[in-house]
Parts: C-alpha cells; structure tokens; sequence
C-alpha cells in the first residue's frame, strides 16, 4: 500500500488539478472530522491536499450583499468576528457549540457541511440564512443552496475534483434574525439529539413576512421544513402560529431510533426547538440591529 | 518515501526537522523533537492533553499534521515558564494541588493560558466553558478552576502594578 501523501497548493486551481488527478485525494481543511476517520479507518486517502494555504478559502469578508466565509476558516475566528456575530447570531452560535475551544480552532464550516452529518450544527443556520455554497471543479465555479449539498450521512453533490470554496451568506434584510437551538443530554461537547435553525422577517407592527425553518438530526441530510416557515409567515409569531410551525417541524422528521434517542422522542423535541427558536429568532429581530 | 523538511518556530525558536508526509504534530513533538511535556490522552480531539498554540490558537495536536506547521508558530507546554520561573498559571496549579497523576495537566496549562490571553478577566462560568474541552479524571475540577481563576487574579495584579 503506498503511504499517503501530503500536499499544500496555494492556489485553487494547483489544488483541483491534484484532486482531479488522484482519486483517492481528500481535501484537508481543520482534520477535526478527517483525521479522526485516518486514524480509525484502515482504508488511508492516497493524499491529503491541505487548504489553509489558499488565501481564498480562509478569512471573512462581509459587503453590502452578503458575508463571504471561506470554506477553510476555522470556528474560532468567525465566532470572534463582531459582525459576523451581529448579523447572524444563530448562525454564529451554532459555529460556538462545536466541539471544544480546541476543536474550534481547527475545524471549520466549510468542513461541517462536506462532512455531511444529519447532525452538522451549522448547516441548519446556514440554510435558513439562504447560504449558497460556491464550488469550483473541472468545469469552473458553479453555486448550490446549502441545503442542497448534502445527499445522505457523509455524501455530498461535490464530485472529482470539486472545491467547496467558500460560502455565501447573504445580509440580513431589516427586522430579520436567526436563531439556532439543540437538544444534547450533557452541557457541551456533544453531538445534537435534534436541532432547529429558524430565521425570520418582521414588518414595522412585528407581523412575520418571510421564515426559513430547518431542522437538525432527524433526517439523513439537514431539512429545510417550508411548511413550517409557511405556519410563521402571515403571523405575530403567536402561541397557535408557533405550535403549528412546531407540529410541521415534527411532521416533516423522519428520525433513526439510536442511543442518543428515539424516533418519537426526537420528533417531540425537534417541534419544541423549533418553537423556541422562533421565539428567540423574533424577539432578535424587533430590537435595532 | 521521502520524508518532509519542516521550519518552524517553536517555543521562540527557530527549528526544523524532518517528518513523515502524515504524522501527527504531537508524534513529531514527542518522538522527533523530544518535547514529551505534549501527552496523548485519546489522540482523536477529545480530552485535550495534546493541546498546543498554534499561530497563538489553540488546537489540539493529534489533529494537526506535521507538515502543516512548516512556517508556522507553535508554542508548547514546555514554552511557558520563563526558565526557572513558572507561569501563574503552573504556580497556582501547585499551590491550589489541582493535579494528582498530572497527565492532563500540559494540556490545561496551555488552555488556559489561550483562555487568559484572550479574556485576562474571566468569570467562573467562562473558564468551566472554556476549559471543557480539557478532561481530567483524577481531581475532578474544582481545584483546577480555583487555579485559574486565582491565576487571572494575580496576573491582573501584576498587570496594574
């Protein structure tokens, strides 16, 4: 068997052209999910490309149109940017609950959505923010909404010699925030029993003009739930708009029964996350951004 | 298969060594470079007695390769104390007795001094956040909070003085 190898491009082009090359390559971004797997895998990747040396997929930029994440930043610098942490606080809570400070410090976004984990805390945030995905292969740079990039535990649309470069959030429209709530058993430092990422639009007298709702960990890809959002818009974010947001919330669940919880007990808690995050997502935003 | 040349600079100081393309900076710490202060807990991310800074950050360094360090800065537990001098952050952990068999302690050393770096005042509640990716099995940790927070109370006391 030959050893893996390790290569560090510095442009995205240098960095395609050695995935497309070797099949068995795997882009390295934080190695938070990548590593581990090496270590506990007997199948080895013919080469790891590390990112981080690509300007273009580590940093932050935020325009007048939207927050440009690379797809390489680690959690902690994100979570440390006052804006970031402004315009989008459940997206960037969502980034905080990941793992420890040390695993912060290495892993990153763009990783938590290749990795594709029905539990992946911060793709949920992203959906309901109209992330888009920008990613760059063979054929040029194409973009795909986020929920779209997952297609079942652990696979994505990307194919050979696809880049997930960077990700796209647009900026919040007035009276518009997110919020993002998990069920774990412990305080911290562990893997979501459900989740629920909601994000909504106020007019001037607090009625809802637009929501996005998804839900996290009971289903094999993160959920955007329309039905949901379609409970909240057109309402004051009252007790009967929320408790039908949170019924179609556990509707549109189709969770596995495993030691971190059963169907039903999942379906339940993903319908009271749901409510819950819309309370918090609509009192963020009535107060000033 | 040809090993890897790696320059970095580690503990203030220029060094360099050759690695293989995939071995972690904890192996190459340890085994190359004979700074054991590093310890492997659970060597996938969980217990953070591997912790380390890496350009200043905290990370863990089973998950980093060795490669990736080439032109970066590391600094490791044995990079703390000023020669002789321990940090405040050692001193206290002796004097509060917050270690017993003192494996995890490296790696709540350089935590903590990432987590006093950045927030020199922090609230009981953000060192026990903070330091929750750092596991102790021997003492349970109260003490070791009792340490860190003493800690931050003397190096802001040392600061205004």
């Amino acid at each position: 068997m030959q050893p893996t190898r390790f290569e560090a491009p510095t442009t995205v082009a240098d960095a395609i052209r050695l995935m497309q090359a070797e099949p068995g390559a795997k882009a390295l971004a934080g190695g938070t999910d990548l590593l581990v797997q090496y270590r506990m895998e007997s199948r080895r990747p013919a080469s790891f490309i590390d990112l981080k040396r690509i300007p273009e997929l580590v940093g932050i930029t935020i325009d007048r149109k939207h927050m440009r994440l690379g797809a390489a930043t680690a959690a902690a610098v994100i979570c440390e940017h006052p804006e970031a942490k402004r315009f989008w606080p459940g997206l960037v809570e969502a980034i905080h609950l990941i793992g420890s400070a040390q695993i912060q410090g290495r892993g990153t976004v763009g990783g938590n959505l290749c990795n594709a984990s029905p539990a992946a805390d911060t793709t949920g945030p992203l959906i309901v923010n109209r992330a888009r995905a920008v990613i760059v292969g063979p054929q040029g740079e194409r973009t795909v909404n986020v929920e779209d990039v997952s297609v079942s535990p652990g696979q994505t649309v990307l194919g050979r010699g696809d880049l997930l470069v960077a990700l796209l959030v647009p900026c919040p429209a007035p009276r518009t925030a997110d919020a993002y709530l998990r069920l774990i058993p412990r305080t911290e430092m562990d893997i979501a029993v459900a989740g629920a990422a909601v994000s909504v639009t106020l007019d001037e007298l607090g009625l809802c003009t637009a929501s996005r709702v998804a839900i996290t960990a009971v289903a094999p890809t993160v959920l955007l739930v329309p039905e949901a959002a379609r409970a909240l818009i057109g309402s004051h974010l009252d007790d009967e708009a929320l408790r039908l947001a949170g019924a179609a919330a556990s509707a549109a669940a189709r969770p596995i029964d495993d030691k971190r919880g059963t169907n039903s007990y999942r379906r339940t808690v993903v319908g009271v996350l749901t409510r819950r995050a819309t309370t918090i997502a609509g009192r963020r935003a009535s107060l000033p951004m | 298969m040809t090993k890897l040349h790696i320059k970095t600079i580690l503990n203030s100081e220029p060094v360099e060594f050759l690695c293989e393309p995939v071995e972690t900076l904890l192996d190459a710490l340890r085994d190359r470079l004979n700074l054991t202060g590093t310890k492997e807990g659970c060597a996938t991310g969980d217990c953070g007695a591997c912790s380390v800074l890496l350009n200043r950050r905290l990370v863990p360094s089973c998950l980093v390769l060795a490669a990736e360090i080439d032109g970066q800065d590391v600094l490791t537990i044995e990079g703390i104390a000023q020669g002789e001098t321990l940090h405040p952050i050692q001193q206290k952990l002796l004097e509060h007795a917050a270690l017993q068999c003192g494996i995890c302690t490296p790696g709540f050393v350089v935590s903590a001094k990432a987590l006093l770096d950045q927030n020199p005042n922090p609230t009981e509640e953000e060192a026990r956040y903070w330091l929750a990716g750092n596991l102790c099995r021997c003492t349970g940790y109260d003490k070791i909070i009792r340490a860190v927070m003493d800690a931050a109370e003397s190096m802001r006391s040392d600061e205004t003085q």
